[in-house]
């Protein structure tokens, strides 16, 4: 039992330890305000005139995805983070400790959840002022924020695994885009997954992306949703599930250099 | 067992091709410090990740504070503090926060960790540096919070890889009397050095390290003395004499003298009277000295002697040494 309260207080005190530094590293408060805002903005005046979406308004229909692609890459944080650890020798010092083995890991992503509600709450601001407007009930709208911040807890693990994976928080970057901006991209969060070529089509079809803003789309607007709101929930845990396991192994095992 | 706080045997650890470790024993007794010695590359900063558990080793055992390595990393680490190679703190935190979350992490009672880091940051001159940003710090002011954080929780086993290098001399004497007196208090300490005063100083036993294998053991003084007892060094005005000089010199020198560096080097019969009795012959032959002098060797001897005899070793056959049948 002590262990487990042990590593509650563990989680939380690295938790801490990096929310402390989000003030501290402005460059990184950038990453995550102004970088959504720019997106939001590029999409629904660049784009936005150019993409047909029947049935919704293009600020409509983007919000959903454009937040949950801002989700997924709320987990940035934590693969610098961690890389940067690994690079200082922060990690060697840690698995020295008599601490818990996964606060390192818990911690970080923890304190995403965190940046990434501040991230919702500038995306809905800034997607209401270029014209969006919700168009469910507000439990369906808190449900759909729990959703959005169970998605990022998700691939906060995702990164923590590739942070832990990189030779270099560089690296981590890069292997981040390129992981994340194919699955974002092909699937329903910009376009109409039925204008995409078949090959394509199928794809978007079954990524987990697609079934978790078709969930948004119908949990901010009412869209129908069959059972993507549930099937959503199990990706998000799945995934969660999967590359916790993953990065703890990894991060016990992890050598400097 | 509870008198032994750190006990190796037939460590080895292979990166690919590389030995890095090769077969070592150690055996450090509780409350005293053994100092590991050796060139870069050696072995050391291996050594001490295997035993810190932050390496998993290919072969051979060791136990730490009465726990075994492998099997019983979790309440070793408790038993333990570490200061690596490299200053391991986090730059967005002030140097206080950085203790104290160690001291969080280490579970100390409530209230304990904000008192130790104020108290460790007084000891390590960083008072006036406490609330400031890590990233702001020098070098060797992170070095020397780096090293509070291995004091933190006040471990029974302290590991130090290479904890002067880089402090200038006034850190590096504060550090030495901070560690003299953990040890006074029967802490075990196991340090890493390149620099031989720092050994001499602070180190019960020594092993020297080379190649992934402990090449000696033994105290600083035992370690002199393998080397050889006195020397008389004799430098000469001019060179061409040193042959002059070589014969002249037999009737006091133990073995035939030896040109270093331009000084005639050579073991004495007796200590009484050598100095004189060198500067008479020199002077009857007509040699001139440009300087007389009885040197015992240094731990820099003990090092050059036998690392260069090891690295000789390594590829030739010729030395009659049983260990080293397998290459
Ligand atoms: N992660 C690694 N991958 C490959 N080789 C390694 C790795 N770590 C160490 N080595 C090799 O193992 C050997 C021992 O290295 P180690 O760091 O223990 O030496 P050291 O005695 O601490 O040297 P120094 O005085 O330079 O710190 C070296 O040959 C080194 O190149
Ligand atoms: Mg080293």
């Amino acid at each position: 039992m002590s262990n487990f309260r042990h590593g509650i207080s563990d989680t939380l005190v690295l938790a801490k330890r990096s929310f402390l530094r989000i003030p501290r590293a402005p460059d990184l408060l950038l990453s995550f305000t102004v970088q959504p805002i720019m997106f939001v903005l590029l999409f629904v005046y660049v784009f936005g005139g150019a993409i047909v979406t029947p049935g919704y308004d293009y600020v409509d229909f983007l919000m959903p995805g454009i937040i949950v692609q801002t989700m997924a890459f709320g987990g940035f944080v934590t693969a610098l983070g961690l890389a940067e650890d690994l690079k200082k020798g922060l990690v060697d010092r840690f698995r020295s400790l008599p601490m818990s083995r996964s606060a390192v890991l818990a911690g970080r992503t923890l304190a995403d959840v965190a940046t990434n509600t501040v991230s919702i709450a500038i995306m809905i601001v800034v997607g209401v002022l270029a014209g969006f407007s919700f168009d469910a009930p507000v439990a369906h709208i808190a449900a759909g924020i729990l959703l959005l911040l169970l998605f990022g807890y998700a691939f906060s693990w995702v990164f923590a695994f590739i942070g832990l994976s990189s030779s270099s928080p560089e690296a981590s970057q890069s292997l981040g885009f390129i992981l994340i901006f194919p699955l974002t991209f092909v699937s329903s969060a910009f376009v109409p997954v039925d204008s995409m070529p078949s090959a394509l089509q199928a794809f978007a079809e079954v990524n987990p992306f697609t079934i978790v803003v078709d969930a948004m789309r119908s949990l901010f607007l009412g869209a129908p949703a069959g059972n993507s709101v549930w099937a959503a929930v199990a990706w998000s845990i799945g995934i969660a599930a999967v590359f916790a396991y993953l990065s703890v192994a990894k991060y016990k095992r992890a050598v400097v250099r | 067992m509870a008198d032994v706080a750190i006990e190796a045997e037939g460590l080895r650890k292979f990166y690919g091709r590389v030995r890095a470790l090769d077969g070592i024993d150690l055996r450090v007794p509780v409350g005293t410090v053994l100092g590991l010695l050796g060139p870069n590359g050696a072995g050391k900063t291996t050594a001490v990740r295997i035993l810190t558990t932050l390496l998993p080793p290919d072969g051979g055992s060791a136990r730490v504070a009465g726990f075994d390595v492998a099997t019983e990393a979790a309440k070793l680490r408790s038993k333990i503090g570490l200061a690596g190679q490299y200053a391991a703190v986090d730059e967005n935190l002030t140097g206080a926060e950085n203790l104290e979350m160690v001291g969080r992490l280490y579970h100390l009672p409530k209230g304990e960790p904000r008192a130790r880091a104020a108290e460790l940051l007084e000891r390590f001159d960083l008072s006036d540096a406490a609330d400031r940003l890590v990233r702001t710090y020098s070098g060797g002011m992170r070095r020397r919070l780096d090293l509070a954080a291995a004091l933190v929780a006040r471990p029974p086993v302290l590991f130090l890889d290479e904890p002067t290098t880089g402090l200038d001399p006034r850190s590096r004497l504060g550090l030495w009397e901070t560690i003299e007196s953990r040890v006074a208090g029967g802490t075990t300490v196991l340090l890493t050095t390149q620099y031989l005063d720092e050994a001499d100083r602070l180190a019960d036993r020594i092993s020297v390290i080379d190649h992934g294998r402990v090449i000696a053991e033994g105290s600083s003084d035992e370690l002199k003395d393998q080397v050889g007892g006195e020397h008389l060094e004799v430098t000469l005005e001019s060179e061409s004499d040193v042959e002059a000089a070589i014969v002249a010199l037999e009737p006091v020198a133990a073995e035939r003298p030896a040109l270093v560096e331009g000084v005639l080097r050579m073991p004495i019969k007796q200590r009484r009277g050598t100095i004189a009795e060198a500067v008479r012959i020199l002077n009857d032959a007509g040699i001139g000295i440009d300087d007389v002098a009885m040197r015992r060797p240094t731990l820099d001897d003990v090092f050059l002697t036998l690392t260069g005899h090891a690295a000789e070793s390594a590829d030739g056959d010729g030395d009659g040494e049983e260990s080293g049948g397998e290459r």
